[in-house]
């Protein structure tokens, strides 16, 4: 039985943070759980469909891979407002597709624990931006808990549950990449029986909101938010720790570095610690009891001054004098992650604490360093479909891109990414970018995020006579977060009960007229039918359809054909390496050569060398 | 206890979050607080992949410029990468095989020889381990091996507070039958090639 759905308590394990999300959710009995992957909160939503798949008759809980984020929070909340304990997840920019149903869901409220986890990522690892989703819990009015490590992860996740029933609103759990990736030893309590069907009681005037409902519903919720404030001044989640009349406030991972560099600076009598777990509704009078008792307060939050804010206006409110400080010179930036040493220099500098620390080393004579940044995989047809593209259009289109590997098409030699904001701006920038400029414009989507939101904005484009050319790069699963389901997936092949919903079938029936799917490894057909689509008069769709060579080595294994290049019949011309840039390419005395266990054997190369140069590796004799 | 800082760095394929996580598992074995840190999503697909281990009483799950006690790379461009991570004080144990990214293959850019990288280093840092990890992995009759050979280097001469049979167990209970002996041996061979007795 896999580690994770041990029945009994007791037993500790190493667990990375996404994963003790999971322990928190199972021992707080959850019944129903869905989804959009994103890093960092993928391992949520893949660990539980893992364990549904690989242990049916252990797991108690339905899950699903829903087709968006919003999706995910609506089919979460009919689970929740019928009355099971329900679990939803999803990267930070996520929350702003799920957005709409958050904002009114948070009115109506929920009958069964709902949990929201929002994965913020900070210093933008796998990111288009770093926003701080602590609005969301201002915004929404719902409570907020930020835990700072695996462990307390576990423990505030199954607490979230239950503060959702307790209040009847769902709870929003916000991470960071930090906690969400790192591991530590958790402890495991028991599983419960889990209810797992209810019967939905009516009450026309909590749950459909129109306007008479909806005007009682907001005062609802500004009464459970003072309860919730109530419950937060009380939670054992907030507490001081340590002595002195110097304060840190701190929430999340940043907590951690607190605690470090407090103990390097030999400042326990000091300073003390408001550690905060549940950050909003922040617990204004134990703030504020604490401001009084300190000469000096810094707050240590990333991104944004929010606890500093609310801080400063209690401060004022209340005609405490104590020196306040966060963002600013010398202090803390608004961008990117904290670091211990960034910690421990700020609290240093700011209260006057010594610290010697250990000297970086002098780089500044460093030679300079090749890049390595990520790339397509050797094989991905990506590659050949951008390939293919550039040769119809050249390099004066304009290619709005979305977010998926292919994105990955921005860097050299590919170069064909011209605009990229979130899910599915590709296809609706598209028709902007050509009314705009009459410049030629083919834009790249991959099929999951098809699914997730290209949909409605290929409608807009056939109903509005936009005139472009959109290819949906349809590798056959979510490659990007690692290989999720999403509704085009060959359902057969991944063994899922689920139903198999046809990407060409969906695009013909929004209108579209022009539709050809293509093998892109097919190199010259690839081109031709691309060379059509670009000279239709109106939207055109190409659908490139070849799975993604890591997930088709896992669900449909074939043996690996290696080529090589003859360097007998190799002159040179390097347009391999210089418009190809497979990683299982390399050059070596002018002639371009590949390394036998990265070529997948996709061809791509040999189709299109001038010599025919590059043929399959000639088994031994 | 001493807390300990190690850094594993490499490029994505070689099985750096792997020997962190078992680390990390080895460590709570021994009944030592342990926390392990690692980046997943964009930054596997060919680029550069870091994790942390941290051992000892610190609570940061990451580790900040100049303050690895130990850094493991896989990988010799990325040792040189990796340096603003280390003081003079830290202990370097570099694989020498290089894996070029594909920026150099393409001709942007160029690999600096790799003797030169090691000069530099040890001019750098006192304390410096080399030697051709992937040669041992090959040795092992797995070439996929390599993190095994670090790690079986880290246990020789990074004087950690985890017992070698700690390590070999997490080894045993993660590693698939048919690869399990090549992966013993392989962290034999790192163990050997790093001083280790």
């Amino acid at each position: 039985m896999d580690k994770l759905l041990t029945p009994g308590g007791g037993k500790t394990e190493l667990l990375l943070g996404n994963e003790a999300i999971v322990r928190g959710a199972l021992e707080a009995g959850v019944a129903f759980a869905t989804c959009y992957p994103g890093t960092p909160s993928s391992e949520v939503p893949d660990t539980l469909y893992r364990l549904r798949k690989a242990e049916p008759d252990q797991v108690q809980y339905y899950f699903e891979y829903s087709t968006n984020e919003k999706v995910a929070m609506e089919c979460a909340a009919g689970a929740a407002v019928a009355g099971l304990r329900t679990l939803v997840t999803m990267k930070h920019v996520g929350i702003n597709v799920a957005a709409d149903p958050l904002m009114t869901l948070a009115y109506t409220g929920v009958n069964g624990g709902m949990v929201i986890l929002s994965a913020d990522d900070p210093s933008l690892f796998s990111s288009q931006n770093e926003q701080d989703n602590r609005f969301y819990a201002r915004l929404s009015g719902l409570p907020m808990l930020e835990p700072s490590s695996p462990s307390e992860l576990k423990e505030a996740t199954k607490h979230a549950f239950e503060l959702s029933e307790k209040l009847t609103v769902p709870v929003m759990l916000r991470t960071t990449t930090r906690v969400n990736h790192a591991r530590e030893a958790v402890k495991f309590a028991k599983l419960p029986k889990a209810k797992t069907q209810v019967e939905f009681k009516k009450d026309p005037f909590r749950f459909v909101t129109v306007p008479a409902v909806s005007r009682q519903l907001h005062l609802r919720l500004l009464k459970v938010y003072e309860q919730a404030q109530a419950i937060s001044e009380a939670s054992e989640l907030n507490q001081v720790i340590g002595r002195g009349k110097l304060g840190v406030i701190c929430a999340g991972v940043a907590a951690n570095y607190v605690f470090d560099a407090l103990n390097d600076l030999e400042a326990t009598g000091k300073v003390k610690v408001l550690k905060l777990g549940m950050t909003w509704p922040l617990p204004e009078k134990m703030i504020l009891k604490f401001l009084k008792s300190c000469d000096k307060v810094l707050v240590v939050e990333e991104l944004e001054p929010l606890m500093e804010n609310a801080a400063r206006a209690l401060a004022q409110e209340n005609g405490v004098k104590v020196k306040i400080a966060g963002k600013g010179p010398k202090l803390f930036s608004r961008a990117y992650e904290f670091n211990p040493r960034l910690v421990r220099d700020v609290i240093g500098h700011y209260f006057g604490l010594k610290y010697k620390a250990t000297k970086p080393l002098d780089l500044s004579d460093q030679p300079a360093l090749p890049g390595r940044p990520p790339t397509l995989c050797p094989g991905c047809p990506h590659r050949a479909t951008y390939y293919a593209v550039k040769e119809v259009v050249g390099t004066n289109a304009i290619h709005p891109t979305d977010i998926g590997c292919y994105t990955l098409g921005m860097l050299p030699p590919i170069s064909m990414a011209d605009f990229v904001i979130c899910m599915g701006s590709s296809v609706s920038s598209s028709g902007g970018f050509a009314r705009a400029t009459g410049q030629k414009v083919v834009s790249f989507i991959g099929d999951s995020t098809f699914f997730h939101s290209g949909i409605t904005g290929l409608v807009n484009a056939v109903h509005n006579n936009h005139n472009f050319t959109l290819v949906i790069l349809d590798n056959g699963t979510t490659a990007m977060t690692g290989h999720q389901p999403h509704p085009g997936v060959d359902t057969e092949k991944i063994g899922d009960p689920t139903t198999h919903v046809d990407l060409e079938a969906v695009v013909r029936s929004l209108g579209v007229t022009h539709v050809t799917t293509i093998k892109p490894l097919k190199v010259k057909a690839s081109v031709e039918a691309i060379r059509a689509a670009v000279e239709h008069e109106g939207v055109s769709v190409i659908i490139s359809q070849e799975l993604c060579p890591l997930f088709a080595r896992r669900v449909a294994p074939k043996s690996r054909k290696p080529f090589e290049v003859r360097l007998d019949k190799c002159k040179g011309h390097l347009d391999c390496v210089k418009k190809v840039a497979c990683p299982a390419m390399f050059v070596e005395d002018g002639k371009a050569r590949i390394n036998p266990l990265q070529c997948i054997g996709c061809a791509l190369c040999a189709q299109i060398c001038p010599e025919n140069a590059i043929l399959p590796v000639k088994a031994e004799a | 206890m001493q807390t300990q800082r190690i850094v594993n760095v490499g490029v994505g394929g070689q099985g750096n979050l792997l020997a962190s996580n078992l680390l990390g598992q080895a460590a709570l074995d021994a009944g030592l607080p342990v926390v392990v840190s690692e980046i997943h999503g964009m930054a596997q697909r060919g680029g550069v992949v870091e994790s942390a281990v941290i051992i000892g009483e610190a609570k940061s799950p990451i580790v900040s410029d100049a303050e690895a006690d130990i850094i493991v790379s896989f990988e010799p461009v990325e040792t040189l990468r990796i340096l603003n991570k280390a003081h003079k004080n830290t202990l370097i144990i570099t694989n020498t095989r290089p894996l070029p990214p594909f920026t150099v293959a393409i001709g942007q850019a160029a690999y600096p020889a790799p003797e030169d990288s090691l000069a530099y280093i040890r001019r750098k840092v006192k304390n410096v381990i080399s030697f051709d990890g992937q040669d041992l992995a090959e040795q092992a009759k797995n070439p996929l091996s390599l993190n095994m050979v670090m790690l079986g280097a880290l246990f020789a001469a990074g004087n950690l507070p985890v017992p070698v049979k700690s390590i070999k167990k997490m080894i045993k209970a993660n590693s698939k039958e048919r690869f399990l002996a090549a992966n013993l041996q392989a962290f034999d061979l790192g163990f050997a090639a790093a001083g280790g007795q």
